[in-house]
C-alpha cells in the first residue's frame, strides 16, 4: 500500500476554507511541542500567547489598534494582487499618507475645525495614491517592474519623512529631537471604546474592508481584474485594458496604505516620528495571502496576525520567552499555510500494493508537487 | 462588562484544558509573581538583548540590580519594542500588571511613558534620554561625550592618516555631542586630525553599518568608531587592518587587534539605587545626567598597541574629568565655519549641550537636515 499525490480535477473549495484552519491547528501543535522542549508548560504558553493578551477590554482594543492598519493595507493590496499587480510599496505609501495628513495637522495647528480630521484622512489617502501612481505610471508608460519601483520608493518615502521631522516640522520646543509637535484634539482620531486606545481608524478600516468586498465580489471592474489575474490572454481577448487594471491595482493599495498611515499618526502615535510603522506595509503582504486575497479572509487574518504580535509580548512578560518566539510562530504559521494550500489543488490517494516493475513506471509519472 | 468578558475567556480556557484531558491542571495564573512585598521592576528594550550594544548594557544593569537587591526585587523585561504606537501598550501592560517601577530605555518611549504615567500615578517610571518628566517620571541619561572625548585622545595619538571615520545613526543632539567630543579630544592631541561621518538612519542595521565603515576606510580613515548598535564597524576595521573604537559595550572580542578601546555604559549602580529608593519610599522625580564621575561611563581596557605614554595621558585626562577640572566642551570651540561659539574660559551649559545641533571644526561634511 502506498500514497500518491495527484492533481485534483478542479481546486477543492472545501480545502480552500479548511487550509487556514489546518494551518492554525498545526501551528498550535508545533507550539505545544516547542514549549515543552524549552521547558515551559504548553498550557501556560497557550494561555500567554492567545488568552492573556485579550482577556480584558484594553487587550481587545489593542487587538483592533494593531489589526486596523494591517487589514486596511492588505485589502488594498489584495485588489492589485488578484490581478497579478505586485505592489510591495505599502510601507512607503503609508509614510507618504502620514506625511500628507500629518502635514495638514501641523499646518492648521491652531485650527479646531471639525473638518480638519476628515481633510487629513482624505489628504493621507491622496498622498498614498500619489506615491503608488509613480510605479503605476512607470509600469504603464515604460513597462518597468512595479515590484522593484514600489519597493525602492519605500526607502525614499521614509527618508522624506525623516528629513521633515529632523528639520522643517521639528517640534520647536523639543530640544532638537526629531519629532513633530503632538497633534491637537481636533487633529486626533477619537477613541471609540473608553479606557482603551481603540480609535475611529478601526471603523474606517472596517468600512474599507466592506468596500473592498463590494468591489471584489459585486463590481464589474473587480471581476475584470480577477480575470486578468487568472488568465491574462483571455482578458486581453475580451478587450479588458491591462493598463487600467495596473492603475486601479496600485491606486487601491496606495490609497488604503495612505489612510493607514494617517490613522496611525492621528491615532495611537499622535505626532509625526521618523518611523511611524513597525513594518505594517510588509506584514500586510502576509496578511493578504493568509486571508486568501479575500476581504473577509483578510479581516480574520489581520486579527490573527495582531494576536500573534500581542501574544509574543505577553509571552515575554509572563514566561520570559525571547521576542524571537513571535517570529518563529509567524514563520511556522506561514509554512503550514503554504503546505496546507497544496491540498487545494492536489489530493492524497491511497493505492493498493503493486509489483515492483509497475511501481517503477508509476513513480515516473507521479506528480511531484 | 469587563468581568463578563473575562469570565467568558476563563470558561473558554478551562474548557480547552478539559479538552486536553488535563482536568487537574490549574488555571495558569497570569500574576504568579510571588509574594507581594517584592518590588516588581519592568524594563522596556528597543532591540533584542544580543551580545553587545545599547540594550545589552541596560540588561547588564538589570542583572546587577537583581544581584545586589536579591529577594527584594523581581524583574521582567520586554525586548525589541518598536518606538511609536507599540510602546504605549507594553509600558501600560507593566503598570497594569502591578509593576512598581518601570524603566523605559529609549528616547522614542518618552511620550508613551508620560501618557501611561498619567493613567497610573502610583507607578514609578524612569525614562532614558528624554526631556519630559512628571511627578512619577524621572529621566536619566549618561554623559557619553566624556568617554567620547577620552577615546578621541586615543584616536588622535594612534592615527597615521589623521582621518577618523564615524558611523552614526541619527543627527540628534546626543549623537552630535558624541561626534563633537570625539573630534575635540582627537584634535586636542593632533590638531591636523579630521573626522568623517556617515549616517545610517537606523540604530541597528549591521549591513548598512558595515558598508558605511568600509566606505570610511576607503576614504582614508585608519580609525573607525560608531554610534550605532551593532559590532559591524569594529569587525570591518579588524578585517581591513585598521583601528576601531567600540561603543556601548567592550567589543574587543569582535576585533582583537583593531579594538583600541570602547566607550562603555554602566547602568547597574543607577538601577540599584533607584530601585532601593522606591523600596525605601524615598524616590523622587529627578533628571539624572551622570558621567565618568558617577561611574555611568567608562573606557574599556586599552589595547596593547596603545603606548604607555598615551595610556598615561588618557588616565590623566580621565582623572581631570572626574574631578571636574576638565570639561570637553570648554572654550574656545569653533564651528565648521571657524566661527567661535564657545569663548575661551567658558563652558557650554547643560541646556545648550542638550540642544546641540552643529559640528565643531574638524568634522568633515555638512550636517544633514
Amino acid at each position: 500500500m502506498r500514497f500518491k499525490i495527484e492533481a485534483r480535477p478542479q481546486p477543492s473549495a472545501r480545502m480552500a476554507y479548511l487550509s487556514p484552519l489546518i494551518a492554525v491547528g498545526l501551528t498550535l501543535f508545533t507550539g505545544l511541542i516547542l514549549s515543552t522542549l524549552v521547558g515551559t508548560n504548553p498550557l501556560d504558553a497557550f494561555y500567554a500567547f492567545f488568552i492573556a493578551p485579550i482577556d480584558d477590554w484594553y487587550g481587545l482594543g489593542e487587538l483592533g489598534v494593531k489589526a486596523a492598519p494591517l487589514m486596511l493595507i492588505a485589502v488594498g493590496l489584495a485588489i492589485g494582487f488578484r490581478a497579478n499587480i505586485w505592489n510591495i510599496g505599502a510601507e512607503g505609501q503609508l509614510a507618504v499618507g502620514a506625511i500628507c495628513g500629518g502635514g495638514l495637522a501641523l499646518w492648521f495647528y491652531e485650527s479646531s475645525s471639525v473638518f480638519l480630521l476628515p481633510a487629513m484622512i482624505v489628504a493621507g489617502c491622496i498622498g498614498g495614491m500619489l506615491w503608488s501612481s509613480i510605479p503605476a505610471f512607470l509600469r504603464t508608460r515604460f513597462n518597468t517592474n512595479e515590484i522593484l519601483v514600489s519597493l525602492m520608493l519605500n526607502y525614499v518615502a521614509v527618508l522624506i519623512l525623516s528629513y521633515l521631522v529632523h528639520d522643517p516640522w521639528r517640534d520647536p520646543s523639543g530640544f532638537n529631537f526629531p519629532e513633530s509637535r503632538l497633534f491637537t484634539d481636533a487633529a486626533s482620531l477619537p477613541i471609540i471604546l473608553d479606557g482603551t486606545r481603540l480609535h475611529a481608524g478601526f471603523i474606517i478600516a472596517l468600512l474599507v474592508v466592506a468596500l473592498g468586498w463590494v468591489f471584489v465580489r459585486k463590481s464589474f471592474v473587480g471581476y475584470k481584474m480577477q480575470v486578468v489575474g487568472m488568465a491574462d490572454s483571455a482578458a486581453l481577448y475580451a478587450g479588458f485594458r491591462r493598463k487600467h487594471m495596473v492603475w486601479i491595482g496600485l491606486l487601491a493599495g496606495g490609497g488604503a496604505a495612505g489612510i493607514a498611515g494617517i490613522s496611525e499618526v492621528a491615532g495611537p502615535i499622535g505626532q509625526l516620528l521618523p518611523s511611524v510603522s513597525p513594518g505594517y506595509g510588509y506584514a500586510a503582504i502576509i496578511v493578504a495571502f493568509v486571508g486568501r486575497l479575500h476581504p473577509v479572509g483578510i479581516l480574520f487574518a489581520s486579527l490573527l496576525m495582531s494576536l500573534l504580535y500581542l501574544g509574543g509580548e505577553s509571552a515575554q512578560m509572563l514566561l520570559g520567552l525571547p521576542s524571537a518566539v513571535t517570529g518563529v510562530f509567524q514563520g511556522v504559521l506561514l509554512f503550514f499555510l503554504l503546505a496546507a494550500d497544496l491540498f487545494i489543488n492536489y489530493r492524497i490517494r491511497r493505492e493498493p500494493a503493486v509489483s515492483p516493475i509497475v511501481a517503477a513506471t508509476a513513480a515516473d509519472t507521479e506528480v511531484t508537487p | 462588562m469587563m468581568t463578563t468578558n473575562r469570565m467568558f475567556l476563563i470558561a473558554f480556557t478551562v474548557s480547552l484544558l478539559a479538552a486536553c484531558g488535563q482536568k487537574d491542571a490549574a488555571e495558569p495564573d497570569a500574576s504568579d509573581a510571588g509574594d507581594a512585598s517584592r518590588l516588581k521592576v519592568g524594563f522596556v528594550y528597543v532591540t533584542p538583548i544580543s551580545d553587545a550594544g545599547w540594550t545589552h548594557q541596560h540588561d547588564l544593569g538589570r542583572l546587577q540590580m537583581e544581584d545586589s537587591l536579591g529577594d527584594q526585587v523581581e524583574t521582567k523585561y520586554i525586548e525589541n519594542v518598536p518606538e511609536g504606537a507599540e510602546a504605549e501598550r507594553v509600558i501600560r501592560q507593566f503598570a497594569a500588571d502591578g509593576f512598581d517601577l518601570v524603566f523605559t530605555t529609549s528616547f522614542g518611549y518618552m511620550n508613551p511613558t508620560i501618557k501611561v504615567a498619567e493613567m497610573f500615578p502610583d507607578t514609578t517610571f524612569e525614562h532614558a534620554t528624554g526631556y519630559k518628566s512628571a511627578a512619577n517620571v524621572g529621566t536619566y541619561v549618561a554623559r557619553f561625550y566624556e568617554g567620547r572625548y577620552l577615546s578621541g585622545i586615543v584616536a588622535g595619538k594612534m592615527t597615521k592618516s589623521n582621518v577618523a571615520g564615524y558611523v552614526a545613526a541619527f543627527p540628534i543632539p546626543e549623537v552630535l555631542r558624541g561626534i563633537n567630543a570625539f573630534t575635540l579630544g582627537m584634535r586636542s592631541v593632533n590638531p591636523d586630525a579630521e573626522v568623517k561621518v556617515i549616517w545610517t538612519n537606523s540604530w541597528f542595521d549591521p549591513g548598512r553599518e558595515r558598508e558605511a565603515a568600509d566606505v570610511l576606510i576607503t576614504q582614508g580613515a585608519d580609525i573607525v568608531t560608531h554610534h550605532t548598535d551593532s559590532t559591524a564597524a569594529v569587525q570591518a576595521a579588524e578585517e581591513k587592518g585598521v583601528y576601531a573604537i567600540g561603543y556601548h559595550s567592550d567589543m574587543s572580542r569582535y576585533g582583537e587587534t583593531a579594538h583600541l578601546t570602547a566607550v562603555t555604559h554602566h547602568w547597574g549602580d543607577f538601577y540599584t539605587r533607584r530601585a532601593q529608593e522606591v523600596l525605601d519610599g524615598s524616590w523622587s522625580s529627578q533628571n539624572v545626567w551622570g558621567g565618568i564621575k558617577e561611574g555611568m561611563i567608562r573606557l574599556a581596557p586599552l589595547n596593547d598597541a596603545v603606548p604607555a605614554d598615551v595610556a598615561a595621558l588618557v588616565a590623566e585626562k580621565e582623572a581631570a574629568i572626574r574631578s571636574g577640572d576638565l570639561h570637553p566642551f570648554s572654550g574656545p570651540i569653533s564651528n565648521q565655519d571657524g566661527e567661535e561659539l564657545v569663548a575661551p574660559g567658558t563652558t557650554m551649559s547643560d541646556e545648550d549641550l542638550q540642544k546641540m545641533e552643529w559640528y565643531v571644526e574638524g568634522v568633515q561634511g555638512k550636517l544633514p537636515r
